[in-house]
């Protein structure tokens, strides 16, 4: 009977990162090959080492949609994947809720209603034309996920999955309401309304690129940083407390650093809903739910799965590109009543 | 060790704790005793520094307020009524965060000295077999060993208990209770329990204080406290014939 209930979790060992960065680079090799005009592994590979040696594009029309379409493309979307992934696992460990997410808490289309208010007023940051879009999404998914938890908080004080995701859904409804109206009468300087409620990643280039992997080695190397203490709060706030964490100052800490990691991936691909949900949980099937290991692995799998969503959107009804949301969303919503029913059960 | 002074506890204009002062000595074992409602479990989290109080808890020098969250959390350990997880974390990752207060930064070494008292921790309580087990399998009973053992690792000075073996079988109780008796025989540690059951509380306990609406009643040595007077005055009823009519069912 004892060894039944013993946990055969092997330890997050070389061989398993090992294993995940293969998965994740065959994954992204595959999304550069298939699209509208295929192209073989070897003349993807060619160009990608051309590329990486500084070997200028021969000039070839497939090395030209590898090197200035496809490839930036991928990038984007293995960051961004891995970013959501990641905060949904720190938003999870942190609030004790295996429902919480960006998407699932309105926290995103915070993110997205500061990006549209931004665009449609305007508003840049001196030299860098982006940054007033990047900084205002922050800054409201920031003040969304505050906003959200004192809602909660009030309803009732265990921040119970419940209630957290009710006001998340009803905050979402809204903001959606107000994105929808605010388009209505800019749409000249904002992006269409399906991006933002979907997103897309079609038409992103290197600078994006680079803006996601500096948030995402910042922000990543913050959260991973303080695995131990999200740890400690994924068993009872009560006891972190109790064995010393500063539980107020790590609480601000991930929540900021989670909207921010947020409000970039919104301001640049739109609001992509449920990677946040439920990688983590494909992660902690594998790994177990330490964050040691839970936050690195929600990582390659978040930015997995987000590959093989954006191989979908744009080649199942080829030449018609879906929006990302439409597969992350199907796929996700499913798995949600799956894990709302069972913690439910649980009880 | 340990000294409270006119703590005062208030929920808006509720007075939950009103100007109580205690004092906790080396090898003492202080039961905090009292109706439901008395301001038992409010102390506790105050002394725990878990709620905002007037007044001052002084740990030998220094004033607990002062003190950053790894620094209270090696002098003063705490074991609550209730724990859920609701994660498959396996016993022995939850052993170790007892050892939180004691890592150092980023890049300090190893903690050595950690890694043996969580294996002492996990002995003592019995559950070095179940050291893989996730929590999501364990009983009652077995949980709260599991947060005893974390509470051990964690190596304080003073153990704070509230409840900790409420609505555990009694083969579970006596087992905490006299772990926590074995623990308490080192020089220089102390235990301050909520405990409701005053059979245990006299079995165990060195000192007491009864508490009654926020107000200490009476505190001192438990048998000086636990008069059948104290308990009538604050329980409204007479203890001591309960008690002992309780007992003439097992004669």
């Amino acid at each position: 009977m004892l060894d039944s209930r013993q946990l055969k979790r092997e330890r997050f060992t070389p061989l398993t990162y090992l294993f995940l960065t293969l998965a994740l680079l065959f994954t992204m090799l595959l999304c550069i090959c298939v699209g509208s005009v295929s192209i073989s592994f070897s003349d993807t590979i060619t160009a990608v080492w051309n590329a990486i040696r500084g070997i200028p594009a021969s000039g070839s029309t497939s090395g030209n949609i590898i090197l200035n379409v496809r490839l930036p493309r991928v990038l984007c979307v293995t960051l961004a994947g891995a970013a959501l992934s990641l905060c949904g696992a720190a938003m999870q460990g942190l609030l004790r809720n295996p429902l919480a997410d960006g998407s699932t808490m309105g926290v995103s289309s915070g993110a997205a209603l500061g990006a549209v208010i931004a665009m449609a007023a305007g508003f840049t940051l001196p030299g860098f034309s982006y940054g007033g879009i990047m900084v205002t999404a922050m800054a409201f998914a920031f003040g969304s996920l505050i906003l959200i938890l004192s809602l909660a908080y009030s309803l009732d004080h265990s921040l119970s999955t419940n209630s957290i995701i009710l006001i998340g859904v009803i905050f979402t409804m809204f903001i959606s309401s107000i994105i929808s109206l605010i388009i209505t009468f800019a749409s000249d300087h904002t992006r269409s309304l399906s991006f933002w409620t979907l997103g897309s990643f079609s038409g992103v280039n290197y600078d994006q690129v680079k803006l996601l992997l500096i948030a995402l080695v910042i922000c990543g190397g913050i959260l991973i940083r303080f695995a131990s203490e999200l740890n400690a709060f994924a068993i009872g706030e009560d006891n972190a407390r109790h064995i010393g964490v500063n539980v107020k100052r790590v609480k601000l800490i991930v929540l900021i650093t989670v909207s921010v990691l947020i409000g970039v991936c919104v301001s640049i691909s739109g609001t992509i809903s449920f990677v946040g949900l439920v990688m983590p949980h494909i992660a902690r099937m594998l790994v177990g739910p330490n964050h040691k290991r839970l936050l690195p692995a929600s990582l390659f799998s978040g930015a997995i799965f987000l590959l093989l969503a954006d191989l979908t959107a744009r080649t199942i009804l080829s030449p018609i590109e879906l929006s990302i949301g439409v597969v992350t969303s199907l796929v996700g919503a499913v798995f949600f009543v799956v894990i709302f029913y069972k913690t439910r059960k649980a009880r | 060790m340990l000294q409270g002074e006119h703590i005062t506890v208030r929920y808006g204009s509720c007075v939950v704790v009103d100007d109580l002062s205690f004092h906790l000595g080396e090898g003492e074992w202080l039961m905090l005793a009292g109706p439901n409602g008395a301001g038992k479990s409010t102390l506790i989290e105050t002394i725990a520094q878990g709620v905002p109080y007037t007044g001052a808890i002084r740990w030998k020098d220094e004033d607990l307020r002062t003190l950053k969250g790894t620094r209270l959390a090696q002098r003063i350990g705490v074991l609550s009524q209730k724990n859920n997880v609701g994660y498959a974390y396996t016993v022995e990752e939850v052993v170790s965060l007892g050892r939180y207060a004691y890592k150092g930064g980023l890049f300090s070494g190893r903690d050595e000295q950690g890694k043996t008292e969580v294996e002492k921790a996990l002995e003592i309580t019995g559950l070095t077999e179940l050291r893989h087990a996730s929590m999501l399998t364990l009983s009652g009973g077995e949980m709260q060993r599991v947060f005893l053992a974390q509470v051990f690792a964690q190596n304080p000075q003073v153990l704070i208990l509230d409840e900790p073996a409420n609505h555990l079988d009694l083969k579970y109780q006596q087992h905490i209770f006299s772990l926590i008796s074995e623990w308490l025989k080192e020089p220089g540690r102390a235990v301050l329990s909520v405990v409701h059951d005053l059979s245990l509380a006299r079995r165990y306990g060195t000192h007491a204080i009864l508490m009654d609406h926020g107000k200490s009643i009476s505190q001192g040595l438990i048998r000086e406290v636990m008069t059948p007077e104290n308990l009538q005055q604050v329980y409204g009823m007479n203890v001591y014939a309960w008690m002992q009519e309780m007992l003439s069912q097992w004669q």
